[in-house]
């Protein structure tokens, strides 16, 4: 929400104020530093949604009577009811193995933006629920993000196609068998002349080979290649600098020193869960200082019941000068190493917009995308790469400078949408740094046939514009939405006289083919995929296509006269010719059971890189646009996903929409207010969209996302956001210069999840640099007043924990806020979608938010994440005032939240000082979609209206793993319940486990001398707590960026 | 002045009050009774089912032991329906073509499933364990009754909270030796509460009565 959209901000007095110190050290939004009046009465005004009724608004006595009367006589009629009769239905014959009841897992892979990752899938009684990462694969290492976490409600997205479409009438798949065989003995006759078949990248060996198959016998048809969102800025790049494709891996755990031209590696693109988990290693700073006496109860109480419990509380009671070794500093020793000798790595990113990767950097220089090049060009001059000086930056000696200190150990890394120059650069200073080898590695290219899809598709629509196109097969895809605006894709595709399209939803693009027939989705189909690493990995299906879909692999064998072979006999055969092994059973049923395919990582080539002669592009002058896949929708290929949609983007924590961000120096010179509607004009050609100011943007430059503005994408995205594909151009696909803005005058209202709840002045997340904490180690804890409230002034003896003593650390160092644990927590506690007038509300349900906090100046801000799910604090105040206690606590320390006790007074979440309870205002949850049952996870209840809920520690994950160890007469052992926010995350940032028991990992890091509760001062007493973020800045550039 | 109203009304005004009184006395114990009576709980009534399966005959006549059919008790919180091909391990050998049969065979030849109405339905929000109570000690009969002189399966216990939360306060009470859970005719001793507190030790039993036990 934002409440002075009509105000413009007096930004001149707003840096004054930050300035001076008066506003907060940590905001979330420009409002709340500016402290306008519209701001302060929004958040006063907490309840202003539920003060209003959605029904009627005003009501008076007598309605009040009446529906007061009403709901009695309603509730108690349903009072009334009796169970509904039920059924069970046993299998007729039971698979062997298979445990009723037990959820099975199976390793699969999911292509995006060419290339897989490995997960592992649950399965329910046949039914796909859950998506983890493999940790055997190399992508994933055990991660997902929340493209892998919300493909499961992709699969079960009502508006799927559903039938196989010609001229949009219902035909059959052997209907469009028929069709298509004709189409291909027509080809024969021409040796398929007028044959064209577009895909996206394709990595599948199979389909690769299906393909190439196909090609052979029809030597004149041709294959193109069009992924929105593909990386064409890195294959020219590599094109440019080595004369050939290669793919570039980074092993970011060995590097010391990291560059990032506009690479957001961290959060997309191909490794990114690997990058993210090895770069968070490297940022762990574990030590073995543990917490001051005086904050040291946290830990305290975990000792309290142990078998040797009066041992520890007898040394717990001893004075600080006592040097028997208290037990959270052997936990702390444990865990570490001496203070002096913590180590961090060290991130400078360039970029225009801020990224995740932004917020971990070190040092953050927004600057033009265009302005990207002249940086990387001075910076190869500094180490003595290129012929050109670039553009001077104040910081490029000191960077050049912390590069050669630490050759061989440091990596420059450039963006996907950067041009092929800086590619080129970032490969020529790797190679005269000495990182070849050690800190990136080149292997051949993972696709089928790598080649550069704008010159590829733009090949395809002159020969459709020259109508040498008779017969056109589109596998997956939308080119018609997504294909670069100057080919007019649309008109284009007319001309070919037989067209056909194989997707997902009966899409913009299908509307114009004749045929179009239904695809099956990942989970549905066999297939076989390739990591970054080139591992190949058995794409197997978890469920029976639920329409009918079909994939590329049948219709290939459709062409090839094999109709009706299935895509697994076609997987297995081609491996069968590709390995030589013993036997292939053994081989099939490892690799298909472990979700990797041993030995088959692309090859390494030593290739050297030669760097650019000249620069490829200048800076304009004035205002330029930067164009990006959506942060959560993507290319739009999951814009009709409403976990994905309803996830606040990370940057601007909007919601259901797409935005046309803006620096705020650049929003005061315009004019432009949060939410004012702009026409922006690049090329010629205009879309209008609403205007997010977003502090840390480049100024003079706008960057907006496509995957918006769908037409025909499904019930829930079309008429939302506005397409700027439209702005889109094969010459520039990453935008470019010379942009105009106008403000329409219109106003545009967002859903953000930032503004509902405020911090005040306090001091959420606690940072320090690597040398404050080397001389305050306890600096995240040491403004701490000496405890206001003693923990122990309570009426109440403490409660003895006995048996387990469940508790959470975050580790803010290694967040990354790409809000991987925000869906994976949707999907494993099915959480309702709300829609975008309750998120306007405050009402989203998400169990797990990603507070975003700025800090320092407006226009360079340093960025901060935070995950907050509920606290589980030991005084809980919402357990106090709960009238039904239907929230209370555990025995084992869990704030429990009872569903069927509770009658939706809301006064818990009043009471919360945390603000992480969630109403459900409405009956949010579909009842009616019968596609979304299957979804569900049967181990946990579907709320419906007037009920409150909130993030369980995933209960039904500790009960499962207690019952088991349990049944075994053990304890569990540390790690064997994984949150499910836990387990998606890519950094391992959030650990979850026993607190009684000091050796376990979340012990150790609750003794870490970071350790900080979240508004510890109100005696909460949290059992999730945070460990301080700390920040490596190179000395040199002290004064150069906050 | 006058008296406004007539002496009878004194009457009226008692058994107003007192009836009043009654009354809601009534409605509370009717209401009371309904709720705890078999037809709100169900026990003691028998569902109709595809195929009248006697729980009798299989375990008393034949002596199958429980976990024949119901194959998952021990590892799953759901106990497990025989699959049609379990059914007919026995039945394509004896009663092959006895009429009441007719739907086992019907799922066997078209491989559609058999739809068995539940008798024990626990609301969407309690989540029961059959493997853990198995596996500590609480035999079937316990909550189940005796299945094995039921010709037609029906419930016993209201399966309630205040019914469940009995055991789970005071385990002791019912906790049996681990080898006699299957064995519906077993007897607990005189001294079961002593000999329980024996075996909660033994088995490590918890009070479970935090609400996430049951409820999440």
């Amino acid at each position: 929400m934002t409440p002075s959209d009509k105000t413009v901000l007096d930004l001149d007095r707003l840096r004054a104020r930050l300035k001076a110190g008066q506003g907060p050290m940590y905001w979330k939004s420009l409002e709340e530093v500016a402290e306008t009046p519209e701001f302060q009465a929004f958040v006063d005004d907490e309840l202003s949604a539920v003060r209003t009724p959605d029904w009627l608004d005003p009501a008076n006595r007598r309605t009040f009577m009446k529906l007061m009367g009403a709901s009695i006589g309603l509730a108690g009629l349903t009072a009334c009811t009796k169970q509904p009769k039920e059924t069970i239905v046993p299998y007729v014959r039971q698979p062997e193995e298979f445990v009723p009841g037990k959820p099975l897992f199976y390793a699969t892979a999911m292509t995006m933006g060419g290339f897989g990752t490995g997960l592992l899938i649950e399965s329910h009684l046949g039914r796909p629920t859950k998506v983890e990462g493999n940790p055997d694969h190399p992508n994933s290492l055990g991660a997902s993000d929340y493209f892998h976490q919300a493909s499961v409600l992709q699969l079960y997205d009502p508006d799927r196609s559903q039938a196989v479409l010609n001229r949009g009438r219902i035909s059959s798949w052997i209907a469009f068998q028929a069709a298509m065989m004709q189409e291909r003995e027509r080809a024969n006759l021409n040796k398929g002349a007028g044959v064209r078949i577009l895909t996206e990248t394709v990595v599948s060996p199979t389909l690769g080979a299906q393909i190439k198959e196909f090609l052979q016998q029809l030597p004149a048809a041709k294959w193109h290649q069009w992924d929105a969102a593909g990386r064409h800025g890195a294959f020219a790049g590599a094109q440019g600098a080595f004369g050939r494709p290669v793919n570039p891996i980074y092993q970011l755990e060995q590097a010391d020193v990291i560059v990032s031209l506009d690479a957001d590696f961290l959060s997309c693109g191909p490794g990114n869960l690997r990058y993210a988990q090895h770069f968070a290693n490297r940022r762990r700073a574990l030590t073995n200082v543990a917490q001051k006496e005086r904050s040291k109860q946290d830990i305290q109480e975990g000792y309290q019941a142990g078998p040797d419990a009066p041992l520890r509380n007898q040394a717990a009671s001893h004075s600080e000068e006592d040097t028997s070794p208290s037990p959270s500093l052997e936990q702390a020793k444990a865990a570490g190493v001496p203070v002096e000798q913590v180590t961090l790595n060290r991130l400078y990113v360039v970029e225009s917009a801020p990224s995740p990767t932004g917020g971990m950097a070190d040092h953050r220089f927004p600057m033009k995308a265009s302005e990207v090049e002249g940086f990387a060009w001075a910076l190869a001059a500094a180490l003595g790469v290129g012929g050109q000086s670039g553009t001077a930056h104040k910081a490029i000696p000191a960077i050049a400078k912390d590069l050669k200190a630490n050759a061989g150990k440091c990596v420059v890394i450039a963006g996907d949408y950067q041009p092929a120059a800086v590619h080129a650069l970032a490969h020529a200073m790797n190679q005269s740094l000495g990182a070849v080898g050690k800190t990136v590695v080149y292997t051949e290219p993972i696709d089928a046939n790598p080649v550069d899809q704008i010159a590829s598709i733009k090949e395809l629509v002159g020969d459709l514009n020259a109508g040498k196109v008779d017969t056109l097969v589109m596998f997956g895809g939308n080119p018609v939405y997504s294909a670069p605006v100057d080919f007019d894709f649309k008109s284009a595709l007319q001309k070919a006289k037989w067209r056909a399209h194989l997707s997902l939803y009966n899409d913009e693009t299908s509307e114009f083919c004749h045929w179009h027939v239904p695809q099956a989705h990942y989970l549905e189909s066999w297939s076989d995929t390739r990591a970054q690493d080139g591992t190949v990995t058995f794409v197997q299906p978890l469920i029976e296509p639920l329409y009918a879909g079909r994939s590329a692999h049948e219709i290939f064998s459709a062409l090839a006269g094999q109709s009706g072979k299935s895509p697994h006999d076609t997987v297995r055969e081609y491996w069968q010719t590709q390995r030589k092994d013993a036997d292939f059973e053994i081989f099939w049923q490892t690799s298909l059971h472990d979700g990797i395919v041993p030995n088959t990582a692309a090859a390494i080539v030593n290739v050297t890189a030669k760097a650019p002669a000249a620069p490829t592009q200048n800076p304009g002058q004035g205002m330029e646009i930067v164009l990006r896949p959506d942060p959560t929708v993507w290319d739009g290929s999951f814009s009709n996903n409403g976990w994905l949609q309803e996830c606040p983007k990370p940057q601007t924590k909007t919601t259901w929409d797409n935005a046309v961000w803006i620096s705020p120096a650049t929003a005061q010179q315009h004019g432009v207010a949060t939410g004012d509607e702009l026409e922006v004009k690049y090329q010629g050609r205009m879309v209008t969209g609403a205007a997010w100011i977003l502090p840390g943007h480049a100024n003079d430059s706008l960057t907006v996302h496509f995957g918006y503005g769908r037409t025909r994408g499904g019930r829930l995205c079309d008429e939302i956001g506005f397409n700027a594909y439209q702005l889109r151009t094969s010459a520039a696909p990453g935008g470019g210069g010379g942009v105009e803005i106008r403000k329409s005058g219109g106003t545009h209202y967002f859903a953000s999840t930032q503004h509902t709840q405020t911090m005040e002045s306090r001091e959420p997340v606690r940072i320090a640099t690597l040398e404050e904490f080397k001389k305050t180690p306890d600096f995240a804890t040491e403004k701490e007043p000496d405890r206001p409230v003693p923990k122990y002034m309570t009426l109440y003896p403490d409660y003895k924990y006995e048996g387990y003593k469940w508790g959470m650390a975050i580790d803010l160092n290694t967040c990354v806020g790409c809000s991987a644990c925000t869906i994976a927590c949707q999907a494993e506690n099915n959480i309702a979608v709300v829609g975008k007038a309750e998120v306007g509300k405050g009402r989203q349900m998400q169990w797990i938010r990603v507070d975003r906090y700025f800090k320092g100046n407006i226009d360079e801000p340093e960025l901060y994440y935070q995950p907050v799910p509920c606290m589980h604090c030991e005084n809980a105040p919402c357990e106090l005032v709960c009238p039904v206690a239907a929230t209370i606590h555990s025995g084992e320390g869990i704030n429990q939240m009872v569903y069927n006790r509770c009658v939706g007074t809301r006064y818990c979440s009043n009471n919360c000082p945390y603000k992480v309870r969630r109403f459900n205002f409405l009956s949010y949850t579909d009842w009616d979609t019968q596609s979304y049952y299957p979804l569900r996870n049967p181990d946990v209840t579907v709320r419906s209206r007037g009920v409150m809920e909130k993030c369980t520690y995933c209960i039904q994950r500790i009960n499962a793993a207690k019952i088991e160890s349990e049944k075994a007469n053990r304890r569990i052992a540390d790690g064997e319940v994984v949150p499910a926010c836990a387990q998606a995350c890519p950094t391992q940032a959030i650990t979850f486990g026993d607190i009684n028991d000091p050796k376990s990992k979340v012990a150790q890091l609750k003794a870490q001398v970071r350790n900080y509760s979240l508004l510890e001062e109100l005696n909460t007493r949290p059992r999730t707590t945070y460990l301080a973020r700390l920040r490596n800045p190179n000395p040199e550039l002290g004064g150069v960026t906050a | 002045m006058a008296q406004i109203f007539h002496r009878g009304t004194n009457t009226i005004s008692r058994v107003s009050i007192f009836g009043g009184v009654l009354l809601i006395g009534c409605i509370i114990t009717a209401a009371y009774t309904i709720d705890r009576g078999s037809f709100n709980s169900d026990v003691a009534v028998v569902k109709e089912q595809p195929v009248a399966f006697s729980h009798k005959h299989h375990v008393s006549d034949d002596g199958i032991d429980c976990r024949y059919c119901h194959t998952s008790v021990e590892t799953s919180h759901f106990a497990g329906l025989p699959a049609t091909e379990i059914c007919m391990s026995c039945h394509s050998q004896i009663w092959a073509n006895a009429n009441i049969l007719e739907p086992v065979r019907a799922s066997w030849r078209t491989g559609e499933s058999l739809a068995w109405t539940r008798v024990h339905d626990l609301p969407e929000f309690v989540y029961f364990n059959h493997s853990i109570h198995v596996n500590k000690g609480i035999g079937c009969a316990s909550c189940h009754g005796r299945v094995d002189q039921m010709p037609l399966m029906f419930k016993v216990n209201t399966l309630y909270m205040n019914w469940c939360l009995d055991c789970h306060r005071q385990p002791e009470k019912y906790v049996r030796p681990k080898e006699q859970v299957f064995n519906m005719a077993y007897q607990p001793p005189a001294n079961q509460l002593e000999f329980g507190r024996k075996l909660v030790a033994e088995y490590h039993i918890q009070k479970l009565t935090d609400c996430y036990t049951c409820h999440r």
